[in-house]
């Protein structure tokens, strides 16, 4: 190790933290907005260094509570829901087809693994879940559409099962008479909590960050946004969030309503949950992506 | 040896029937467990490719899905009459290659950096803040972005262009900046998850080879063109046809989010995602939607079979199937 690999060494690392940074920065931009001063953000602009500061936005946001409470609420239900029915559907089909000597096992596997490979597209897609489904302004249009069941994640979890899951074991179980539904929960899924994590991981970060089925979905029905949806209307009507009270009470604070920082500050509560949690899932994280980069 | 043959075939058949239909039976319950999934691809993956012979279909609400008359091809050739069908395939390809090309070359070369930190710390710390940006939905990229570039309050034009000089741009109604706006972005989002894929095969390698390269007095620089690069060839071939055979998808909330669905960047930031959301969503033209969906659907499987099919002739076990 000379000095030229010192000097490697440091060059890579500058590259690298400049590159950490790029990914970094721009959320600080977005969180330092949310605490500038209205005046000064239309004035001199969004900065890293704003030369006042003001709770404003958050002020604000706290007299709308109401409307944000519930979009939160609905996007953590969404998300709840979403993800256990996920992984529940992507585990009962993945052990079913883990089965080697499982009859139809073939056909399954190509019924599975064909929607990888063709898919109808969105107009027929709505056209089934809102004209025969009717999920159109309902909870049902956040959590069905698209995410509910995907062939990519029974695939990595059949790998899973089938790698992970020693034939001996279940012969054992089998002998002592355990019912196959036994094998599964007692002895399967109990070995398969690593991806069993992945799965759920990936499912719910899906959920909490979809808005495409609330743009399609909720016409009407504007009580059942979630932050996402919030956060993609207000990005052409920012009155979304006007009350009659919030903008009293701000009136009579003789303060004008920070239309510009609101909307940043609605973003930030939308970014910190996921940022605070990202150190405890992001090897779980890293790991799915590993396992299922080069075949997805 | 034929009346051998004949001989047992029967009972082994028998012998096959009865232990296929015990397996049927041992197995019954965990098929009726699995039995909400094949609900489920059938409503949401199956019923809608039936339902692209909808394209066919002069398609009202009020007739609904089943009584909607059939148009033959008059939806496709009023697909065509309009301009936005060629500014859509030309944007949503270009768009593809684009990204394809650079991606592939950004994930490779910082994928190569991580690989030769010796510092296992800090290599840990730029792989988890590389994936950040993955973690965010592209309506919060869309509000990033435009506190970077909206209005001339935007971070680029008050802190960086008018100290400098240089006139504010009024990013929001230029439709030509957008394709590099637009490529930044996705590289942006991207690279991080891009970069760990390709650094995991690249930590699968036979690391004596390095060695043997070492005590050779080989250089860094030699060793990563002599070994790494085409060590990782293979990966990069396949990755690059599977992205090929999207080459008929976009990031709908990449075009649709980020530049804000503003009108007037249309030309540059129309792909065939957003062009269907419009005419479905907007316009209330089902039949265009529907013309646009199917040459998707139908285009991006013929190439997927394309491009699984020259897969299998560059390595069969990378294939799809």
């Amino acid at each position: 190790m000379g000095i030229v690999n010192k000097k490697t060494q440091f060059i890579l690392n500058l590259i690298m933290t400049i590159l950490a940074l790029a990914c970094i920065l721009p959320f600080v931009l977005l969180i330092m907005a949310s605490l500038t001063d209205e005046v000064v953000l239309t004035t001199q602009g969004y900065s890293f260094f704003p030369s006042k500061f003001s709770l404003d936005a958050y002020q604000y946001l706290l007299s709308a509570a109401g409307r944000i409470l519930r979009a939160y609420g609905m996007t953590i239900f969404v998300t709840a829901v979403g993800t256990t029915g996920n992984v529940f559907l992507t585990m009962f089909m993945a052990y079913l087809l883990s089965k080697k000597d499982l009859p139809f096992r073939t056909a399954i596997s190509f019924f599975v693994f064909f929607t990888m490979l063709f898919n109808g597209g969105m107009v027929p897609s709505y056209l089934i879940w809102t004209e025969i489904f009717h999920v159109r302004d309902t909870v049902a249009g956040l959590i069905f559409p698209n995410l509910f069941l995907g062939a990519y994640n029974i695939i990595l979890m059949r790998t899973y099962f089938t790698s992970n899951v020693p034939e001996e074991i279940i012969d054992a179980a089998r002998i002592d008479s355990c019912s196959e539904i036994g094998i599964l929960f007692k002895i399967a899924l109990p070995l398969s909590r690593p991806m069993i994590a992945t799965v759920a991981l990936f499912s719910g970060l899906a959920y909490w960050n979809d808005w495409i089925n609330g743009l399609y979905y909720l016409v009407r029905e504007r009580d059942l946004y979630t932050i996402q949806n919030v956060l993609n209307t207000m990005v052409s009507n920012a009155e979304f969030l006007q009350s009659s009270a919030a903008i009293s009470s701000f009136q009579s604070l003789n303060i004008s309503i920070p239309t510009a920082g609101i909307r940043m500050a609605i973003a930030v509560i939308a970014v910190v949950p996921v940022l605070i949690i990202y150190p405890f899932f992001q090897k779980s994280f890293v790991k799915g992506i590993v396992v299922g980069g080069v075949k997805g | 040896m034929k009346s051998s043959k004949n001989a047992i075939t029967p009972e082994i058949r028998a012998k096959e029937r009865k232990s296929f239909r015990s397996r049927l039976k041992r197995y019954a319950p965990l098929y009726l467990l699995a039995l909400p999934s094949f609900i489920y691809l059938i409503i949401n993956n199956y019923m809608p490719m039936v339902g692209l012979t909808l394209a066919f279909k002069k398609f009202s609400f009020a007739k609904g899905i089943f009584a909607s008359p059939w148009n033959g091809v008059e939806n496709f050739s009023y697909l065509f009459g309009s301009k936005w069908a060629k500014i859509m395939f030309k944007n949503t390809i270009l768009y593809n290659l684009v990204f394809l090309v650079l991606g592939t070359v950004f994930a490779v070369t910082v994928a190569i950096l991580l690989n030769e930190l010796v510092n296992a710390k800090l290599k840990q710390v730029y792989q988890t803040v590389i994936l950040i940006p993955h973690l965010f939905s592209m309506v919060i990229v869309g509000y990033i972005v435009f506190a970077f570039l909206g209005g001339t309050n935007g971070f680029v034009n008050s802190h960086i262009l008018t100290p400098l000089g240089a006139k504010a741009i009024n990013w929001y109604t230029k439709a030509k900046y957008w394709p590099v706006i637009l490529t930044i972005v996705h590289l942006w989002k991207g690279f991080g998850f891009q970069s760990i894929v390709y650094y995991a095969t690249l930590v699968g390698f036979d690391q004596s080879l390095y060695e043997a390269a070492m005590v050779d007095g080989a250089t860094k620089w030699q060793q990563i063109k002599s070994i790494t690069i085409p060590l990782l060839k293979p990966t990069v071939i396949i990755l690059t046809i599977m992205s090929l055979g999207r080459m008929f998808n976009s990031d709908f909330g990449l075009f649709y989010q980020v530049p804000q669905n503003n009108g007037m960047l249309y030309t540059t930031t129309t792909t065939i995602d957003t062009y269907v959301y419009r005419a479905l969503m907007m316009d209330n033209d089902v039949g265009r939607s529907l013309a646009a969906g199917f040459l998707q659907s139908i285009l991006g499987f013929i190439v997927v079979m394309l491009a699984n099919f020259t897969v299998r002739k560059v390595d069969e076990n990378s294939a799809l199937f």
